[in-house]
Order: structure tokens, then C-alpha cells, then sequence
């Protein structure tokens, strides 16, 4: 049976190759300038420098933040009830909702983007309240079917504990489910944001043109301008922001365990 | 009276529903519109269809991106499901190592995955085209292959396989009659997540393709600016086509169930008899 072991080998090597070398290049790049030989390497933290010392970059950054955590939270606000209400639901009403859920999930993002973009062609709204509509519209579902999943783990019987006790609905509520829900919306909340920072096509196909967010800019680096290094910077400067703000979400998550027991 | 209580989270549910169906409506219906308006219904035809199927560039797009994705799925359920097993019977380190660099294409945001890659072919001097396509898929789409296998390979019964062992089967024959038919259920949806990951993806294939291979999505990106309703009728072919997998994924199981349960109780009954 340990002969098995040896089967990990083709793809330890396939993963060196396509995984951790391209990750590896893209930090290389950030910290070199442009047009290195091999042998020419030379390090420098001017692309970071540059990055930080015009007020541009950072307010892309700040906006694409901005716009992912707005996306968030709404998708939570809408998604909560909606999750609650499809919980509540009979077994066979709860099974179809989650398949016409899921089902436009499956059709291809762009397909859809372009779809909403047809439909506020006219509506005279701004650039940015599209592009609200249009990430609200991708991320929505991934927000109710985590919270769903979890509102539905949940054991029936603690809520009938916490009537027994002479708790009101709100307060059942408030106490009991919301607690025992929190996971799913952390899982909900890394299903949305992580996505919607660097989003790209969204505000292209329904900004139009002129809503740049920090994906729109390391596209433009790579394949307008051709700037790879400052490029790679930025996309580094991007992953460490989200890297950071996931480790804070699972603390929060983590503490909320804690003050829950 | 409870009827009435329910209203309105019945009518928030529904208010969902439709933002969700919206565009999937709005793509249908103008796709069978007589003008090039995106707002405005003028009448019936078929053109778009038409103008679709005669679109070279748009055919290619349709062709490659299921061409890809058939491959993808193929290759990366092969090597997911070897790679997966091996680790099932690794040393911890390894496979805690193994499954880390794993998780980092979906930890990280795609663009990410997608500009290491092109740095990648870039700085080998490979030229980006269908190959270079179809190696990012495979890349992207392995992890989740593993990902759904590894579960259904801790359930396992190692003592299954040492017993085929014990009873003559060489280790292929184990893993070929014993471990695969029990992680079939893992394999069959690993397959099923690969091919919908290849078959939508957007940014990875945008940064490592090249001239002249589009999929769907960069076809439908690159139209960014223009009006374009053929894109609805290929979009309306999708949801079409999608529908009807989807129902028969969801209601094949459930005819298939009830024959079982029915042959089950009869043959519960005849024991019963007997």
C-alpha cells in the first residue's frame, strides 16, 4: 500500500512548476526594474515607492476596498432574510429555491454582466450605482446559500429551549440564531469580498470605462503598458490586503465564537 | 391566518428571485429581438441567431471554450484523483505541505493566479496560445479535483484494500476493484466543479491565452464597448442548455431513488415473506 505514496510525485512536481514558480516570479518582478537579464538582476523597492508616492494608487486601492466591503455588507443585508425566510421553508420549497438559486450561478459571469448592462443601458443612474447592481447581482447567491447552510445545521431544539425559557421571538433571535449563524456569513463574507476586490470585468462592462478599480489597473500595467514589474507590485500590494483582511475576519469569527459560548 | 403571516417573507423571496432571473429574462427575450435596440422590443426575428451561427470568430470562441474545458476536466480528474490517492497514503508532512500549495490557487484572487502564470510563459519565451490555455485549466482546475476527492478517501476503510491484498489482487487491481468505486461519488463531482471552473473562467484564461484563441468570456469581454445581440442569443443557448442539465442532473437521481426504494421494499417484503 505505501507503493501508493509514490502517485503524489507527478503533481508535487506539476505544482513546484505552475503553482509556487509563477507565485515566486510575480514577487521577483515586484522587487526588480524593468528589463533584467538574468544576470542583471537588481533589486529595488522603487515600484512600491511609486505605488505609494502618487495619491492615485492608493485611492484605486481605497476605492476597490470601499466597493467590495458596500458589496458585502449589502449582500449580508439582502441575503440574511432571504436566507432566514428559505430556512423556514417546507423541505421541498427549501430544495427548489436553493436549485433556482444556483441555477443562474451557472451560467457563465460575463454572460450575466453583459445582460445587466442591456437592461440600464438608458436607466440614468451613475456608473457607480451599476456597477453596485452588477457585483450585488454576482455575489448575492454565494451570501445566501452560506448563511442558508448554516441557519439549516442549526438544532431545532435549542430554539424550542430558548421559548421554553420564556424568550420572545426577538430576543430567540437575537441570542440563539444569529450567534449559531455567524459562521456562514464569515464563510459568506470570504466567498464575496475576496472576489469583489479584484473584480475587474464588472466595472469595465458597467462603469464604463472610467470606475478604475485595482484589478482594472494591474490589467491595464499588463497588458496595455506592458509595465510587469510595477504590475506585479501592485497585484502583491493587493494580496497582501486581502491576505490581512481574511486573517482579521477569521479572528473576528474566532472571538465571536468565544463570546457566543 | 398563518397563511397571511407568511406573506411577506413569501414576497421577499419572490422580490429575489426576480433580480436573480432578470437578465437570464431580459437576455431571452431580446435575443429574439428584430433591431439592434437593448431596450427597445420591436418585433420578432431570428436574426441574431442566425448572425451568431455565421459569426466565425464567435463559433471559434464557443468551440474552444468546450474544447478546453472537455480536456481540462479529463486530465485534471485523472491526475487530481491519482495525486489524491498517493496523498491519502503519504507521510503527514507531505501531504500537509502538498495540500498548502494546493489551497494557494484558491486562497488567492484569481488575478493573481492568473498574472503568475502569463509572468511564467512570458519569461520561458513559450508562445501563449491554445496550449498555454488548456495548462492554465489543468492548473486551476487540479486543486478542486483533490479538494473533493480527499474526503471521500478519509471516509475509506483501509482494511478494504488490505484485504484485496490479502486475497490475491495486486496494488493496481486494489486501487482499480477496491478505492476507485468508493470514491467514485468525489471523482464524478471533482469532474463536474473542473469542467463549470474551465467552462466560466474569465481572468486566468484572459492572461494566458493568445492571439486569436478566445473563449466565450474574453469574446464577450472584448465587446465591452459595443452593442452586440448576438451575444444574447448565445447567451440564451447557454441558459438553454444549462436548464436542461440541470434538470436532469436533479430529477434523473430522484426517479433513479424511487425505482431503488421500490425494488428495496420488495425485496424487504419477499424476505419478509420467506
Amino acid at each position: 500500500m505505501k507503493s501508493f505514496s509514490r502517485l503524489v510525485y507527478p503533481y508535487v512536481v506539476w505544482a513546484a512548476i505552475f503553482i509556487v514558480v509563477p507565485m515566486l516570479l510575480i514577487v521577483l518582478y515586484a522587487f526588480t526594474k524593468e528589463g533584467n537579464g538574468v544576470l542583471t538582476l537588481q533589486f529595488t523597492f522603487d515600484n512600491f515607492a511609486r505605488f505609494f508616492s502618487d495619491s492615485i494608487f492608493p485611492n484605486v486601492l481605497w476605492r476597490s476596498l470601499k466597493l467590495a466591503i458596500i458589496t458585502t455588507v449589502i449582500c449580508i443585508l439582502i441575503g440574511y432574510p432571504a436566507a432566514y425566510f428559505m430556512s423556514k421553508l417546507h423541505v421541498n420549497k427549501r430544495t427548489m429555491m436553493v436549485l433556482l438559486i444556483t441555477l443562474p450561478m451557472w451560467i457563465n459571469m460575463l454572460v450575466r454582466t453583459y445582460a445587466w448592462r442591456g437592461i440600464l443601458l438608458d436607466v440614468p443612474v451613475s456608473g457607480e450605482i451599476k456597477v453596485y447592481i452588477g457585483m450585488v447581482y454576482n455575489f448575492l447567491p454565494f451570501m445566501i446559500l452560506q448563511i442558508y447552510t448554516s441557519l439549516l445545521k442549526m438544532d431545532p431544539s435549542l430554539i424550542a429551549a430558548a421559548n421554553d425559557l420564556g424568550a420572545n421571538k426577538f430576543e430567540t433571535f437575537r441570542r440563539v440564531v444569529l450567534p449559531l449563524s455567524i459562521p456562514g456569513v464569515i464563510s459568506g463574507i470570504t466567498l464575496v469580498f475576496l472576489p469583489a476586490v479584484s473584480s475587474f470585468f464588472i466595472p469595465k462592462l458597467l462603469g464604463g470605462g472610467d470606475f478604475v478599480l485595482v484589478g482594472n489597473l494591474i490589467e491595464n500595467y499588463f497588458v496595455s503598458t506592458g509595465d510587469w514589474n510595477f504590475g506585479s507590485a501592485i497585484s502583491l500590494i493587493m494580496a497582501m490586503i486581502i491576505l490581512i483582511s481574511m486573517f482579521v475576519t477569521k479572528k473576528l469569527d474566532y472571538e465571536s465564537a468565544e463570546v457566543g459560548d | 391566518m398563518k397563511k397571511l403571516k407568511n406573506l411577506p417573507s413569501r414576497i421577499y423571496l419572490l422580490l429575489i428571485l426576480a433580480f436573480f432571473y432578470l437578465p437570464i429574462l431580459y437576455v431571452v427575450i431580446f435575443s429574439f429581438n428584430e433591431s439592434k435596440s437593448l431596450t427597445n422590443f420591436t418585433g420578432f426575428s431570428l436574426q441574431w441567431y442566425e448572425k451568431m451561427f455565421n459569426n466565425r470568430t464567435m463559433m471559434e470562441a464557443i468551440w474552444y471554450t468546450v474544447i478546453i474545458a472537455v480536456l481540462a476536466t479529463i486530465i485534471s480528474t485523472i491526475v487530481g484523483t491519482i495525486t489524491a490517492i498517493g496523498l491519502s497514503k503519504s507521510r503527514r508532512i507531505l501531504k500537509e505541505t502538498v495540500m498548502q500549495v494546493n489551497n494557494l490557487p484558491m486562497l488567492n484572487p484569481e488575478i493573481v493566479t492568473a498574472i503568475g502564470l502569463m509572468l511564467f510563459f512570458t519569461s520561458l519565451q513559450i508562445k501563449t496560445g491554445f496550449t498555454t490555455l488548456l495548462i492554465a485549466h489543468i492548473a486551476f482546475c487540479i486543486p478542486y479535483v483533490i479538494l473533493s476527492i480527499m474526503p471521500k478517501l478519509r471516509q475509506l476503510d483501509n482494511n478494504l484494500a488490505e484485504a484485496a491484498l490479502d486475497l490475491g489482487c495486486t496494488p493496481w487491481q486494489a486501487l482499480i476493484k477496491v478505492i476507485i468505486p468508493q470514491i467514485t461519488p468525489g471523482i464524478v463531482s471533482g469532474a463536474l466543479i473542473a469542467f463549470t471552473m474551465s467552462f466560466d473562467d474569465f481572468i486566468i484564461s484572459f492572461f494566458t491565452t493568445g492571439p486569436g484563441v478566445n473563449n466565450i468570456s474574453i469574446y464577450v469581454y472584448t465587446m465591452y464597448k459595443r452593442i452586440n445581440p448576438s451575444i444574447n442569443a448565445l447567451s440564451s443557448i447557454i441558459v438553454f442548455v444549462i436548464t436542461i442539465v440541470l434538470v436532469l442532473v436533479n430529477v434523473v437521481p430522484l426517479i433513479r431513488d424511487r425505482k431503488k426504494k421500490g425494488k428495496v421494499n420488495e425485496e424487504d417484503f419477499s424476505n419478509s415473506i420467506m
